[in-house]
């Protein structure tokens, strides 16, 4: 299907002052169920945006269609200036091949619930993989840069450790480094603490609140309500496919407009 | 305190109890740990003697009579000369060429059909099916006639333009020798069973592996190559090592298209001695060797790609066997229950990491 209300501008390079991430009325259906019915959000550079909701409200679809990793049935997704999944010309959207997707993929990092490093690598190779096969760096230069996001995520000395021999919480930080050794315009966090023991869930926040601070541009979908307080810049609520509301986290916390809201604030609180 | 007398630990091994050398071993406040008995295992045990001791005998040193003649049952004399002969050494060399050949072809084959089938574009996968549904649904043994054949229908080979002039031709009647008959043959058809094996290992992997791989910007192949493979090899490598050790066997059937392999040498010197069952034997025993050799390597194969699936490796025999021989006066050591912890049933005692 082709994402319907195209605009009448061509979508250009990337600008300064444009958002890293815009969605309009991005629509998703897996079959006969529509998940996301019209998603309206925007990302600004720099920015971190948290998205709760109950689950089944269709954040975690979002977030994987900004990465191509679902294809959107309707509506238009942007980031950086560039269309997901499509290329402009005049009128016409034509839809991109794999090396294309891929090349874009690149440029945005992703890390998922249940870590997916992989186990038949060490901490440093899973680091390193992509730097070496995608970008074609050197491997000494992966190697040397692997150790130090090793280090940032606090994890320099598990760099022979095979994922199954970590904690999660070790598990989900090389995910992180993994995601930030390709050097991301991005990143997308998938509920990146659910899986995690309660002990375990406060590195990795403390990981993701130093990555905001130097100013990476992010979008969260967590139930971590204090980490969206603290660190996020938007706190979106979503339900059942739609945005129920939008704002900065203090104020969408404090003062809830509606009742779904304040409803599911309720109960996770 | 009355101690016992000293029982070396081999022997506590062997007679299947493990006292404690210790008493500080057992639980905290010195009571013994008295492990379980096995009486039925020594049952067992004489009953296996005897079956042993039974087919010695008639391996070695029984008769048989014919026309009047005693003559020992099995011919050893006659394995023992055809065992070393140059012509089933020549033999088994053209079987493992064979079967390593036969097994190469047919995983790189596997590989490329395997990717084929789980192919996006429809085109591919369809192909890849046909291939499979044919070459998996016809017998190895008329595949291989077929391809010692083919000159019927194909006198000439030509490559060049189709239905334009030809570049260069092959006259099939000769380039058609047994061995690449057998070799195209088993390749083909073992191409289409280690695609499905493949297939298997490939599926097996969590998606969200490949979802990972694609969001670091990874293309399909390279996703296949770096991450879905060595991870399918855990599932592969297994029936792929049964594969082999049936290849290997698999071979005897080249002699259909008269290739000097073990089992067609072996029914050729047969027909020339009149002694089947020696020559028989001989060529068996060189299976079961190759057989054995191949498993050794499979064991290993199979500990490589486990790295990383589980916490610990086990130790190899080799190093169990070493362990178990080193054991210590303080009865450490010795063959452990299980990998790493060694100790008395009930009471495992961890070993410090130098120590494993």
């Amino acid at each position: 299907m082709t994402p319907a209300s195209v605009p009448p501008e061509t979508t250009g390079g990337p600008s300064v002052g444009a958002p890293m991430v815009m969605a309009q009325g991005v629509r998703k259906s897996f079959g006969p169920l529509e998940v996301l019915q019209g998603i309206d959000l925007e990302v600004g550079r720099g920015q971190v945006m948290c998205i709760i909701g109950p689950s089944g409200s269709g954040k975690s679809t979002f977030l994987r269609c900004i990465n191509h990793l679902e294809k959107i049935d309707g509506g238009r997704l942007v980031v950086d200036g560039e269309m997901v999944g499509y290329r402009q010309r005049g009128r016409r959207l034509h839809e991109l091949k794999e090396r294309e997707v891929a090349r874009r993929r690149a440029e945005v990092g992703m890390v998922f619930q249940h870590f997916n490093l992989f186990p038949h690598l060490t901490a440093l190779q899973n680091v390193t993989i992509g730097p070496i096969n995608v970008k074609g760096e050197s491997k000494e230069e992966a190697k040397s840069r692997a150790l130090g996001l090793l280090e940032r995520v606090g994890l320099a000395d598990k760099a022979a450790s095979y994922p199954r021999q970590m904690s999660g919480g070790q598990q989900q930080r090389v995910a992180i480094a993994r995601a930030l050794a390709m050097e991301p315009k991005l990143m997308l966090f998938d509920e990146p603490t659910s899986a995690l023991d309660p002990e375990l869930v406060g590195d990795v926040l403390e990981v993701m609140r130093s990555l905001a601070e130097d100013g990476m541009t992010m979008v969260v979908v967590t139930h971590e309500i204090g980490f969206a307080r603290e660190v996020g810049d938007t706190l979106v609520f979503m339900d059942a496919g739609v945005v129920i509301e939008s704002g900065p986290p203090r104020q969408v916390l404090a003062g809830p407009r509606e009742e779904r809201t304040k409803t599911f604030l309720s109960r996770l609180l | 305190m009355p101690r016992r007398s000293p029982t070396s630990p081999v022997v506590e091994r062997l007679t299947g109890r493990r006292r404690l050398a210790r008493r500080d071993r057992a639980s905290g406040d010195g009571l013994e740990v008295v492990p379980v008995r096995h009486p039925g295992r020594w049952v067992v045990v004489a009953f296996l003697c005897v079956l042993v001791a039974m087919l010695v005998h008639t391996l070695f040193f029984s008769h048989v009579y014919t026309n009047g003649i005693r003559r020992p049952r099995f011919d050893w004399s006659t394995i023992d000369h055809f065992f070393g002969s140059s012509q089933v050494l020549q033999a088994l060399v053209v079987t493992i060429e064979l079967t390593v050949l036969a097994m190469a072809g047919g995983i790189v084959l596997g590989i490329i059909v395997a990717i084929m089938r789980l192919s996006p574009n429809p085109i591919v996968s369809n192909c890849a099916w046909v291939y499979i549904w044919f070459f998996r649904g016809t017998p190895v043994l008329v595949q291989l006639l077929f391809w010692f054949n083919i000159n019927v229908i194909f006198p000439k080979v030509s490559l060049g333009i189709p239905f334009g002039p030809s570049l260069f031709s092959v006259d099939m009647q000769t380039a058609m020798t047994p061995f690449l008959a057998a070799t195209v043959g088993l390749v083909l058809n073992e191409g289409a069973y280690m695609s499905e094996i493949v297939r298997a290992g490939i599926v097996s992997v969590d998606p969200g592996q490949i979802e990972a791989a694609q969001s670091l910007g990874m293309r399909r192949l390279a996703a296949m190559r770096l991450v879905v493979l060595p991870q399918a090899m855990r599932v592969i490598l297994p029936p792929t090592g049964n594969e082999t050790i049936s290849m290997l066997k698999t071979t005897s059937i080249a002699s259909v298209v008269s290739l000097f392999e073990l089992t067609y040498t072996a029914e050729n010197i047969a027909a020339a001695n009149y002694k089947p069952i020696p020559l028989y034997i001989t060529v068996s025993l060189w299976y079961l060797m190759i057989t054995s050799i191949m498993m050794v390597g499979q064991y290993y194969l199979e500990r490589h790609y486990a790295r990383g699936s589980v916490r610990q490796l086990p130790p190899t025999p080799l190093q169990r066997l070493r362990r178990g021989l080193l054991i210590r006066p303080d009865g450490r050591g010795g063959f452990g229950r299980f990998p790493g912890v060694i100790g008395v049933e009930g009471a495992p005692v961890m070993l410090p990491e130098d120590d494993r």
